[in-house]
């Protein structure tokens, strides 16, 4: 940013200059001049790529979601909308969804404490395991829990145990919820710590505070930002979550059908209209995710 | 036993901040129950595979063309989103246009919505009679439900991935480079190619492995516009699905793994040339 204000100073700096006597700075300015007028082109050329591209690639399916929703009247919309179907599979999404961001907010705060705070072999290795459902199809996400929970699984045991079914029941939604969103949160606060080093805490541990003390008063207002961000991230991701979760549902109707597999079953049995009115309820929460998203951006780097 | 283990570490540094076993416990605990062990079962179960089945399964013509209509699409959309995520950071970074927040926060969007949703839009989008694909099918092309269809799906997922790592490094670059090539006299393309490009290649080169690893595995987004039309656009998390529906959880299993060592082995060789080039450059 502060870079950025610095590039163009010197560009308004560098027009207006008095006559000067120095050969070398008439040089530069000749040259600079040379290369503004012919980048003013490239300037608008690489602009306008730039906003096709992003018309086409990521505004014009948004706008094809909305159109498409609304195209049998306002009336069609809200009963798609409204069914019970539809607000049974809200209910299930938001349920998943703030399992996985209390569980993943849990885990991303002790793990990036532990990664920044202490030292430790293997440290790298712990943070190439977390950020392994990053690299792993959800499509495979949802197959392993299969393997381990499903039928000829080695943990059905525990799961009957437990007196819970796992696969094709709600739990193994949450599940494969959770495992894909799992590192989002530590990953947005490990930067933020590791900037911030560990003087402080450990001053604070000298002076005798308690370890749950330190993190209240000292690491927490440091991280505050990086973990709200992570929770909008985290939400985005855990909300809209397909592949793993289609494995995993068994698409019972009504039970375990979050509102993507829901979409899915509408379109696949080409009530088009229906499928586009529910995905613009994710669209809405999309955007709005992309707003808050902004704002937290900002205030993060104040 | 404790103990010892805390005299070892002490040599490195001590833990002067209390909390230490506490909060390795709680990483280690809920890294080991959500993660590791589910992984674990995925060797668990191709390990009772005998070779021979195993490449069996995976030499399948299906499965083969599988995996190459993945690849091949992936990697085709990564170079794409290569070129338009270099143009996109660059124009967000130096220059100035109206509504610059709104299309620098529009990013993330692929990010932020639920593929399913993606993959309806693009296909409603790109089918004969859609908005795009009906200018395209006049000229005899079609694009839904074809390889084309596929990479314009894993384009629209991949695109951030490129830009935001490319983004922070050009905003940290400092122009006096760029400034010192200019009054030598250098041209704007060969500033932007010997100066600039060095600099944001390695993280050109991150967001490209980001976005590949990101198609090979995609599913939600790709599934609707692919088609599934078997030895033509079957890609292979797909033929994972089909397999588990017929409760064939071995063929599953062994697809699924060559497609975890094929996404591992890109992100490490991304690893090894960043680390290389990052070298090369700071040298």
């Amino acid at each position: 940013m502060a870079n950025k204000k610095a590039f163009h100073k010197k560009e308004s700096r560098s027009k207006p200059l008095p006559a000067e006597t120095d050969t070398l700075t008439e040089i530069s300015k000749v040259i600079e001049q040379k290369h503004n007028t012919g980048s003013k082109k490239v300037e608008i050329c690489l602009i306008v790529i730039s906003l096709l591209f992003l018309f086409v690639m990521l505004l014009l399916p948004l706008l094809v979601v909305v159109i498409s929703a609304l195209k049998d009247g306002f009336t069609a919309y809200m009963n798609a909308v409204t069914d019970s179907y539809t607000i049974k599979a809200l209910t299930l999404t938001i349920l998943a969804t703030v399992i996985a961001v209390v569980i993943n907010t849990v885990f991303g705060i002790f793990a990036a404490w532990t990664i920044s705070k202490y030292h430790f072999r293997g440290k790298q290795f712990l943070v190439s395991l977390i950020d392994i459902p990053f690299a792993i199809s959800p499509v495979i996400a949802g197959l392993i829990f299969i393997l381990t929970f499903g039928n000829i699984g080695w943990a059905k045991g525990l799961a009957d145990l437990l007196g819970t079914k796992i696969v094709f029941a709600v739990p193994g939604v949450v599940i494969a919820t959770i495992f894909v969103t799992f590192p989002f949160i530590s990953r947005e606060i490990l930067p933020v710590l590791n900037a911030q080093g560990k003087d402080e805490e450990e001053a604070a541990a000298l002076m005798g505070a308690s370890g749950f003390k330190i993190f209240r008063k000292i690491t927490f207002p440091h991280i505050k930002w990086a973990l709200l961000y992570g929770i909008i991230l985290c939400s985005a991701r855990a909300m809209g979550e397909f592949g793993a979760v289609s494995v995993l549902s068994g698409r019972l109707r009504g039970k375990t059908t979050t509102l993507p597999l829901h979409v899915e079953i509408l379109y696949n049995e080409f009530n088009t209209t229906a499928a586009f009115a529910v995905s613009s309820i994710l669209v809405i929460l999309a955007v709005l995710i992309l707003i808050a998203r902004n704002i937290v951006e900002y205030k993060k780097k104040q | 036993m404790q103990q010892q283990i805390v005299k070892v570490k002490n040599k490195k540094g001590i833990h002067v901040i209390p909390g230490f076993s506490l909060s390795m416990g709680v990483t280690i605990t809920l890294l080991g129950l959500i993660v590791l062990i589910p992984l674990a079962s995925i060797a668990l179960t191709a390990s009772k595979l005998s070779p021979m089945e195993f490449f069996k399964i995976v030499t399948d013509k299906q499965v083969v063309s599988g995996y190459i209509v993945s690849l091949s699409c992936a990697l085709i959309a990564a170079l794409v989103n290569s070129v338009f995520g270099v143009i996109l950071a660059w124009v967000l970074v130096r220059y100035d246009f109206p509504c610059k927040r709104i299309v620098d926060g529009m990013i993330e969007l692929p990010f932020a919505l639920p593929t399913a949703v993606a993959g309806i839009a693009l296909t409603s989008l790109y089918v004969d009679k859609g908005w795009i694909g009906g200018i395209f099918a006049q000229a005899g092309i079609e694009i839904a439900y074809t390889s084309i269809g596929i990479t314009i799906a894993m384009i629209f997922i991949g695109i951030p991935f490129v830009v935001r790592s490319i983004q922070p490094v050009l905003e940290k670059l400092d122009n006096e480079y760029e400034e010192a090539a200019a009054i030598l006299g250098a041209s704007r393309r060969r500033i932007f190619f010997k100066v600039i490009f060095p600099e944001i290649f390695p993280a050109m080169l991150t967001g490209f492995g980001l976005a590949l690893a990101r198609g090979i595995g995609e599913y939600g987004s790709v599934v609707f516009i692919a088609g599934n039309i078997p030895l033509k656009t079957q890609i292979a998390p797909l033929l994972i699905v089909s397999k588990l529906e017929q409760y064939k959880y071995a063929d599953a299993t062994a697809i699924a793994l060559i497609l975890l060592i094929i996404s591992f082995l890109i992100l490490l060789l991304i690893n090894i040339i960043q680390v290389r080039t990052s070298k090369y450059t700071n040298s």
